[in-house]
């Protein structure tokens, strides 16, 4: 199986993530296309992982995915928040640094 | 081989409709539920490049823990489960659509000509490397200070997520 | 003394200091001092003297100079020595390539300078304790005396045109002081500036001249010049156009035609300073400059081809019109100026036909009978009324003997009656204008001859004959008066035999005539017949003159003539306002001056210039203006402002960038790095 394939892949799903985290207007959406570009980050790892033989890369997905958690956690109370304080889930609302 | 080339060509199918899905659905939880799909797809990556263990971690706290918070934030923002799709997507879905293809097309040309004709060779060496052992020594030994940081890390995420989403 | 000849004009500087600053306190005594000098002056002059004819005598081989004049013996020599003058030179600044020096330049016509100077100086002051006893300013007199000395001896051993010119200034000064000494009266201080402003009107030629003639020959030396001027490389035209200069200094120092309307006028001062400085010495500076300097004349004015020159041209004008003019005065010293004018006329007439020794010897006796006649003037009028009008004289002979014979003796020899002194020189005169080709002039010296015979007889029988018209009670003279007047009558009896040419005596060409750089002039032998004719006119004239005014104590011949007849009334008139020069120049040309060149000049002031002026202050509060409307208001505060605003809606445009949406943000990031990595990519791979 060439490489190229699972980077591609990996690609994709990044920039599909990167549509999402900037056309969404829901923060949970936002964080779920996120969740989506991480996920492409990992299997760009672990793809590499798998080409160099190094174990390294696998470890650094684990990493990533503990973190995307956190992540996630600490995203949602601030969405949450965010509803409590706009009543709306609606992200175009939060725009009190406007310059 | 060119069963794997089969399953990837599949599981690749997948996730790419499942991450669009996620992307353009008008439906929040739907969105969710296409997010499951993507998570799963990966851990499938991972199990057919060998990585048995990422897999697992994947599917336990991506799928187990990840998902389920999203579902509950969807709960708790009362975000509009059957809305127009207009009201899900900003006034800057064209451009994002503009920058998401420029920033693929860019990231493809890079991968085409750095990594062109490069394969990955399936062996014994790299399914031992997925292993859990194999795995649990190179965190233990080589980044042990990583792995203690995180934890540290997640610490902090668990506390002030419990912070922030305290009402009062 | 001919190394140390600086000490002569140093002596009368150092009494003129003295006296200023000590001469209030020692009252009267103040003058001896000045005569000391002077007298010290006059034994270093003849000391120079007889050095320099042992000089001459040493270089030309005759044994016994001294000895041959009082034997009588001439050696003749026909080689021409060069007897070079002795110079002593100090120069006290140098700019760049040239040098101001002063110093002394010691030959023949220098020591008859110094002597004919000084001698007449200590003259005149002895003379003056006794003529200006009890007046208001004794001291400061004798200072002025002193200094004038001083200066006409610096102007005499100038070795450099500088110093002369600084001379001459200075006895221009001297002579401006002393003749307004009493300038409490208005009409002595307007004589005193006439004097001063006419000298100065030539003094621009003499300054211009002094400038030409640097530029040409390259030095200031006198030396120098006349070497230049008799060289074979000198520069015809500018020689011409230099002497033309000093001509004009000559033309107002020695009162010629037309600057000579200062002369009369300063008789307004004291009868000794009329002596000394507008008789004997200051006036013939003018005379000497051209004796000094001859080769440039003799180059410049082609004396050599004879014909008429604008130096004997003047001179010739000057002595018809000084004498005429003589006629016509009451004023016993306007009569003696007239006659200086005309004598100087004749100075500088031998001079332009050639006969330099002629003009020298001239100016040697007349200093002597001119300053006898004046003094002898200011004897009678300090003696006899106190006044100088001939109308209130008459009859002196008797009372004032020793005056009337030397009035008498200097009078004859100004006519030119043989055997004194006058007679040699006038002689010498014109036999030479007639032997060097100039015929005109010669008829023109006869003429003055006759002129002058005419109107000495006139002021003598004016004032010592006839009957006393006067005020007071004439008296003869104190001896400090007498004096000087008995020692200048020997003189003008005896100094002319100096130049005796039948006795073999030609001391003046001799001893005084310069052999160092000097062109060649000629010398005309005595010619009998006219030495007869002159002497023979000068007797007729004597003859009539006496004659018309011993007949005109009883029965006027040519009175009622100006009544009778408007030609001789006119012709009267004429010469009464003298020629009416001095109402040209004051009306005409001061006046107009004055009036119309004044107006014009102030009007040009008030319009064009004060308008150009005002034009550009309001120029300028114009361009002010506008530059502050306009280009600071508009222009600039307009750019600034524009900047300003633009940078305000640049600002404005950029704000909405910051829209607060951070998915706004997060497009424009992934754009950047999407461009970014392209750019990367590109460069990396290309």
């Amino acid at each position: 199986m060439e490489l190229n394939e699972l980077l591609i892949l990996s690609a994709f799903l990044f920039c599909t993530g990167i549509y999402g985290v900037l056309a969404r207007r829901n923060g949970v959406l936002v964080l779920m296309s996120v969740e989506l570009m991480l996920n492409a980050v990992n299997i760009n790892l672990v793809a590499f992982s798998a080409f160099t033989k190094n174990v390294s890369g696998q470890v650094f997905a684990l990493f990533v995915i503990t973190i995307a958690a956190a992540e996630v956690g600490v995203g949602l109370a601030i969405v949450l928040l965010i509803y409590r304080n706009l009543h709306s889930p609606d992200l175009d609302e939060v725009d009190q640094l406007k310059g | 081989m060119w069963e794997q080339q089969v399953a990837f060509s599949v599981l690749a199918l997948a996730i790419g409709s499942a991450a669009i899905g996620v992307v353009r659905s008008r439906n929040v939880v739907h969105a969710a539920l296409f997010l499951v799909v993507v998570l799963a797809g990966a851990a499938a990556i991972y199990i057919l490049l060998a990585a048995e263990f990422t897999a697992w971690v994947q599917v336990l706290i991506y799928i187990g823990a990840v998902v389920i918070l999203f579902l509950f934030g969807i709960m708790l923002t009362r975000a509009p489960m059957r809305g127009e799709g207009s009201r899900l997507d900003n006034d800057q879905r064209w451009a994002a659509v503009v920058v998401s293809l420029f920033v693929l097309g860019v990231l493809i040309a890079l991968l085409v000509d750095a990594f062109g004709g490069q394969d990955i060779h399936f062996s014994h060496t790299l399914v031992n490397l997925g292993r859990t052992g194999s795995v649990g020594r190179d965190i233990f030994r080589v980044y042990v200070v990583p792995f203690e940081v995180v934890s540290m890390l997640l610490l902090a995420a668990l506390v002030g997520a419990v912070v922030l989403a305290r009402k009062d | 003394m001919l190394q140390n000849a600086w000490l002569v004009p140093s002596l009368p500087a150092a009494a003129f200091l003295v006296i200023l600053l000590f001469g209030k306190r020692a009252g009267k005594s103040a003058a001896w001092w000045g005569i000391t000098a002077v007298a010290a002056s006059f034994v270093a002059s003849c000391v120079a003297a007889v050095q320099w004819v042992q000089r001459v005598d040493d270089a030309t081989g005759t044994s016994n100079g001294l000895a041959a004049f009082t034997k009588g013996v001439v050696t003749t020599n026909d080689v021409h020595h060069v007897v070079k003058p002795v110079t002593e030179s100090v120069t006290w600044w140098q700019n760049g390539a040239v040098k101001f020096g002063v110093g002394t330049y010691v030959d023949g016509l220098t020591v008859l300078m110094l002597v004919v100077v000084t001698l007449v100086s200590l003259l005149v002051q002895i003379y003056s304790v006794a003529y200006m006893r009890g007046d208001r300013r004794f001291t400061w007199y004798f200072a002025a005396l002193s200094l004038f000395t001083a200066s006409m001896l610096t102007l005499v051993v100038a070795e450099n045109t500088i110093q002369l010119l600084v001379g001459w200034e200075l006895v221009g000064l001297c002579s401006f002081m002393l003749i307004g000494h009493w300038w409490e009266e208005p009409e002595n201080s307007r004589a005193a500036i006439k004097a001063f402003l006419t000298t100065r009107t030539g003094d621009i030629g003499l300054m211009i001249g002094i400038i030409v003639l640097f530029f040409t020959v390259g030095s200031f030396g006198v030396g120098a010049t006349n070497l230049y001027a008799t060289g074979a490389g000198a520069h015809h035209d500018l020689l011409l156009a230099a002497a033309v200069c000093l001509m004009v200094g000559i033309i107002g120092k020695s009162g010629q035609f037309p600057l000579h309307t200062w002369l009369p006028d300063a008789m307004a001062g004291p009868t000794p300073v009329s002596a000394l400085i507008h008789a004997a010495t200051m006036v013939v500076a003018g005379v000497f400059l051209g004796a000094r300097l001859y080769p440039v004349f003799f180059n410049g004015f082609s004396i050599a081809s004879g014909g008429v020159n604008f130096m004997a041209l003047i001179g010739g004008v000057t002595i018809v019109i000084g004498a005429v003019l003589a006629f016509v005065q009451h004023d016993i010293k306007k009569v003696l100026a007239y006659s200086t004018i005309s004598q100087l006329g004749y100075m500088v007439m031998a001079l332009g036909v050639g006969a330099w020794s002629a003009a020298v010897f001239h100016l040697f006796t007349h200093a002597f009978f001119k300053a006898l006649l004046f003094l002898g003037a200011g004897s009678v009028s300090h003696s006899a009324g106190h006044t100088f009008d001939m109308r209130e004289m008459g009859g002196l002979r008797k009372r004032m003997p020793i005056t009337f014979w030397t009035f008498l003796i200097g009078s004859a020899a100004l006519a030119g009656i043989f055997p004194l002194a006058g007679f040699w020189s006038k002689d010498e005169i014109l036999v030479n204008a007639g032997a060097n080709g100039f015929d005109a002039f010669l008829i023109v010296g006869l003429i003055g001859a006759f002129l002058t015979a005419a109107y000495m007889t006139r002021a003598v029988w004016l004032t010592f004959f006839g009957e006393f018209r006067g005020h007071g009670h004439p008296h003869e003279s104190e001896r400090l008066i007498t004096g000087p007047l008995v020692v200048l009558g020997a003189l003008s009896v005896g100094a002319g035999v100096i130049n005796a040419a039948p006795l073999g005596l030609e001391k003046i060409k001799d001893w005084i005539e310069p052999t160092f750089a000097f062109p060649v002039v000629g010398h005309a032998a005595f010619d009998y017949p006219k030495a007869v004719l002159s002497v023979g006119i000068a007797v007729v004239a004597i003859g009539v003159a006496a004659y018309y005014w011993y007949r005109n104590a009883e029965r006027p011949l040519l009175s009622g003539l100006t009544q009778r007849s408007p030609l001789a009334r006119a012709g009267y008139r004429f010469l009464v306002n003298k020629y009416y020069l001095d109402d040209l120049y004051e009306k005409v040309i001061v006046g107009g001056i004055q009036g119309a060149v004044a107006r014009a000049t102030y009007w040009f002031d008030q319009h064009v210039i004060d308008g150009v002026v005002n034009g550009l202050g309001r120029g300028t509060t114009q361009l002010a203006h506008y530059t502050y409307d306009i280009v600071d208001q508009r222009l600039v505060d307009g750019a600034v402002n524009e900047l300003a605003h633009e940078a305000d809606q640049a600002g404005a445009e950029l704000r909405r960038v910051q829209s607060g949406r951070v998915q706004r943000y997060a497009l424009l990031l992934f754009g950047g790095v999407g461009i970014l990595s392209l750019a990367l990519f590109l460069t990396n791979t290309i």
